[in-house]
């Protein structure tokens, strides 16, 4: 019964999906083709030299840009619809069609080849993380109020207050450049990776640690309050049975819910990462399509997050059930 | 002893490799140049690729008929696929200027699949092909509407091939090329110009002219290919030196050494004034590399680092390092730290074939030539005004030469001397006039101390930029500081380079700036910036400023139609005068270029014009390692000291565990 309740509502949140992600698609649409028209698309593509009117309708008619917006009344039938920029360039997104780059790269192939390094990236230092900031979160609890605890807080907000540029900038310099540990960027698709993975992947997981212990030290001290925590102490246990037993389980919910919500947002992967240490992810790939003006890959970009946005949370939901039988599904 | 035993592990392991070399192992020990890009270009395809970021990697891959010769200033065309340089016979009855160019017989394509694993040659057919792909307005070359009332039969082929219905197939151009481009047979092709317009010669030195395999431009043309990203855009195929063996422009860009390499050997001459080692590879065969390697790099930070590890060869100068590599003297010479050089860097400076100006919109009533005198005394009083060595100097980390006209020194026609509306020269140099001279010069226009006569208060000009980040405020505030010099109250209107174009292509800007990057090393490339047949607002063409001046304009017709000469070098100063005089733009400066190359890497000459500079380089490989093996050995006691540092906080954690249980 259970499962069939959980079947029910997962397909009535995926059908709800669609229409959201149709509004999205909408907004984009608006956003970049009547804010931004495709005569300015052509202008930043051309350039500086020789952008004559001859010029930028060339370039419209070869990207098929020269359509109508939303509605071809020079064609018959069906085709007043799709030949229309808007089922063009922006339905066919629905349908994870994206199409050809302003500059000519096809959009679905360069994805493809950039998601896996910033999973590599990102999953990394992802887990590493959460296993970092977990861990030294319940050492803090077990010693609150101790001076390591004290110790623990105060270096984890000079930590936070320091920018993840700094930790970038900083551990590249003094790991790379000063002790010649890593390479100070570059990519390997091979069994060589490793290498230029662990010095952002380290980065990345010191980046977090400031704001991820707080984090879930708030989470677990609340636990370690509770009445079954102290009746778990009376009982004899010692303080680090006391944290693995109840206190981290009972404090898994908040914080497994916190995590899967962002999981499918790993592939998006890490803009300031993947730009200093040349990493041929997606995040970069975003910025650069902002940077070239490259507005068809970033209304793809735009759409896939919105995606997997939607389905973190989707997954965050079902997660709620998994951690806490409590916690029931479309009533 | 287990220390000991990690200890010794470590060192052995520093031993044996560099950690930090981010290639692929071995690569550092061949024959492989390191270099770098920061964007990916936008497209290889010969017939649109238009910028310097892509020309880097096109320009090595296809052959054009014509090159510049590597070592010869002024820069000087030869033959690169060609016997001999084309020769230009001008009919006067006809108005008809016609160019026979003779292909050498040994020139062929790198290997591609589209072949069938034969040896392709270059044929006439191929550069016809090239130029009839260019006559196809849906194939988006840049140049077509200037070759458009150049090559007879261009307007006409061009309409024919729009009627034509679109199409996703291949579209064969074998035979589409305008009428007045010939094959003649398989090694000689003629096009024919209307009149006479010898700076022809230097757009045959562009990739836009390259041959092109119309085998290869089927195979791009099947289904699924452009899902692949096989396109001329990203995969280029000519017979250059190289050919592009890895293209990913979201991480690496290699190219390597064509087998199919035609014979091609060293400069054997040189400018008399070049340094002697120049010369040492005279007469050898190239190219002398077996492979470039251009990495992703966006950061400046990390590609400095990594240039200083000795993993690039070479690398520019930005402003973030500027001060560690560069020094500069009193004269404003520029010069190496004595870090660099103990390194044995070498230093290579340039000035740019560009300009980048402000200019005055001419259909202006208050700026423009509407306002007759007045108007351009002052322009002349704020000319004087914004003093671009400043500018230089506090922006451009003094990479800058500041402009005395319209025409960058080094080109064909640059004059030395200074503009008298602005500097004066002493000593040799080109001093700025005071302000006293600019001020008497508002007060002529009738502007006295910046006060605008109609409304009482300090005249109000409008100044529109692209400018609109955080980091432009201070440009933007010493702008508004220059014109408060004369008492103007300079209003800045910053736009998104969209909204500037547009501003522009109405002619609704007041004063801007902008820039010019050099087609060929010729001064008609920049004059045609302010003649009339170009204006910006009615013809659509480059000059931006709509400025028109009658005499102007028949010079520069002039000048345009004759080969270098006495006669033309006198037409071009005195158009080059009357501008100077008139003073639509703030002449500006001319960027300087400033790279810095490692000691291993040879025949290394900075030439702007030259695309396919790569096949002159030399590396000594071994110097290279060594230099790698010496700087970049890893330091192993903060490791040590890391871990005791760990082990002493886990004893003090566990310590604190043990008597709080005990407690």
């Amino acid at each position: 019964m259970g499962s069939v309740r959980v079947t029910s509502y997962i397909i009535r949140r995926l059908l709800w999906l669609l229409p959201i992600l149709l509004m999205v698609n909408l907004l984009t649409f608006v956003l970049f083709f009547v804010v931004n028209s495709p005569d300015d698309m052509a202008r930043a593509q051309l350039g500086n030299k020789h952008v004559t009117d001859a010029a930028i309708a060339a370039w419209k008619a070869a990207r098929g840009y020269d359509l109508p917006l939303l509605w071809n009344s020079a064609a018959a039938g069906w085709e007043s619809i799709t030949q229309t920029i808007f089922w063009q360039k922006s339905l066919q997104l629905m349908v994870f069609n994206f199409g050809v780059s302003d500059a000519g790269r096809a959009i679905g192939a360069d994805m493809s080849q950039r998601a896996i390094p910033s999973l590599m990236l990102a999953l990394p230092t992802f887990v590493l993380g959460l296993l970092v900031n977990i861990v030294l979160a319940l050492v803090l609890v077990m010693f609150r109020g101790q001076w390591l605890d004290k110790a623990g807080l105060v270096f984890t907000v000079v930590l936070m207050s320091i920018s993840g540029l700094f930790f970038i900038i900083g551990g590249q310099y003094v790991f790379a450049k000063l002790w010649h540990w890593f390479p100070i960027s570059g990519y390997e698709p091979d069994a060589d990776m490793w290498r230029f993975l662990l010095l952002p992947v380290m980065l990345g997981v010191i980046a977090g640690v400031g704001s991820g212990v707080r984090w879930y030290r708030s989470i677990l001290l609340e636990e370690a309050d509770k009445d079954f925590t102290r009746t778990a102490r009376a009982k004899g246990l010692s303080q680090w049975q006391v944290m693995r037993r109840h206190v981290l389980p009972n404090g898994m919910l908040p914080i497994l819910t916190g995590v899967v919500a962002v999981l499918p947002l790993l592939f998006m992967g890490s803009l300031l990462m993947e730009s200093f240490f040349g990493i041929p992810g997606l995040g970069s790939y975003t910025i650069d399509a902002i940077n070239s003006q490259d507005f068809a890959i970033v209304r793809a970009m735009v759409y896939l997050g919105a995606v997997l946005y939607v389905v973190g949370l989707l997954l965050t939901d079902l997660a709620y059930t998994a951690a806490d039988p409590r916690v029931r599904l479309g009533d | 002893m287990k220390w000991l035993v990690t200890l010794v592990c470590l060192c052995s392991l520093s031993a044996q490799a560099a950690w930090n070399n981010p290639y692929p192992r071995g690569w550092v020990h061949e024959n492989t140049l390191f270099s770098a890009f920061s964007a990916a270009p936008k497209t290889l395809d010969p017939v649109k690729s238009y910028s310097s970021n892509e020309m880097v990697f096109l320009g090595n891959i296809v052959e054009p008929p014509l090159q510049y010769h590597y070592l010869k200033r002024p820069y000087q065309l030869e033959p690169l696929i060609l016997t001999n340089m084309p020769t230009v016979h001008y009919d006067a009855a006809s108005n008809i200027s016609e160019y026979t160019l003779h292909l050498r017989d040994d020139v062929a394509y790198s290997p591609h699949a589209a072949f069938g694993g034969k040896k392709r040659l270059v044929t006439a057919t191929d550069l016809a092909y090239a130029i009839a792909r260019m006559s196809d307005r849906r194939n988006g070359s840049p140049i077509l509407d200037m070759m458009l009332p150049l090559i007879v039969g261009m307007d006409a082929q061009v309409k024919a091939l729009s009627a034509l219905p679109k199409t996703d197939a291949w579209r064969d151009y074998r035979g589409l090329q305008p009428s007045g481009v010939e094959v003649v047979d398989e090694r000689t092709l003629i096009i024919r110009l209307h009149g006479v317009y010898p700076p022809f010669m230097y757009w045959l030195a562009m990739p836009f002219f390259a041959p092109i395999p119309w085998e290869v431009d089927q195979y791009y043309a099947q289904a699924g290919m452009k899902e692949k990203n096989q396109s001329w855009g990203w995969q280029p195929v000519g017979s250059g030196a190289y050919y592009l063996s890895e293209n990913n422009p979201n991480r690496r860009m290699v190219l390597q050494r064509n087998p199919h390499f035609h014979h091609d050997a060293y400069p054997t001459q040189a400018t008399a004034d070049m340094a002697p080692e120049l010369l040492k590879d005279a007469g050898k065969t190239l190219p002398f590399i077996d492979r470039v390697v251009f990495a992703l790099e966006k950061e400046a930070v990390p590609y400095w680092g990594k240039f200083l590890q000795g993993y690039y060869d070479a690398s520019g100068v930005s402003s973030e390092v500027f001060d560690q590599a560069i020094v500069l003297d009193s004269s404003g010479a520029l010069s190496l730290t004595p870090e660099m050089t103990a390194k044995g860097m070498r230093l290579l400076s340039s000035v740019a074939a560009s300009s980048s100006y402000m200019g005055f919109n001419m259909r202006d009533a208050i700026v423009g030539q509407a306002g007759g005198d007045k108007a351009k005394w002052l322009r002349q009083a704020i000319s004087i005004a914004v003093d671009y060595e400043e500018d230089v100097a506090i922006f451009h980390n003094g990479r800058g030469v500041v402009a005395q006209g319209v025409i960058p020194p080094g080109i064909a026609g640059a004059s030395s001397d200074c503009n008298p509306t602005t500097h004066v020269g002493k000593a040799g140099q080109c001093v700025r006039r005071p302000m006293s001279d600019a001020k008497a010069l508002l007060l002529k226009a009738g502007y006295p101390d910046g006060i605008d006569p109609a409304t009482g208060k300090a005249l109000v000009l409008y100044y529109d930029t692209v400018s609109t980040g955080a980091d432009d405020k201070a440009l933007l505030d010493w702008m508004r500081k220059q014109f408060a010099k004369l008492g103007i109250q300079l209003v800045i209107r910053s736009s998104d380079y969209n909204r500037f174009q547009e501003k522009m292509m109405a002619g609704n800007a007041q004063i801007f700036t902008w820039g010019w990057n050099a087609d060929y090393p010729d001064a008609e490339n920049f004059l045609f910036l302010l003649a009339s047949s170009n204006a910006k607002v009615d013809k659509g063409g480059e000059n931006a400023s709509n400025y028109a001046n009658p005499k102007f304009d028949e010079l520069y017709e002039k000048i345009a139609r004759l080969e270098d000469s006495e006669e033309r070098r006198d037409l071009i100063e005195q158009a080059v005068a009357i501008v100077r005089e008139d003073a639509p733009w703030v002449w500006g400066f001319h960027p300087q270029n400033v790279s810095l190359f490692h000691g291993w890497v040879g025949n290394v000459y900075p030439n702007l014009m030259a695309n396919n500079t790569l096949k002159y380089r030399k590396l000594d490989v071994s110097a290279r390692e060594q230099a790698q093996d010496g700087w970049n050995q890893p330091v192993l006691w903060p490791f040590v000291l890391l871990l005791l540092l760990g082990v002493g906080i886990g004893f003090g954690v566990w310590k604190s565990h043990k008597i709080a249980r005990a407690v």
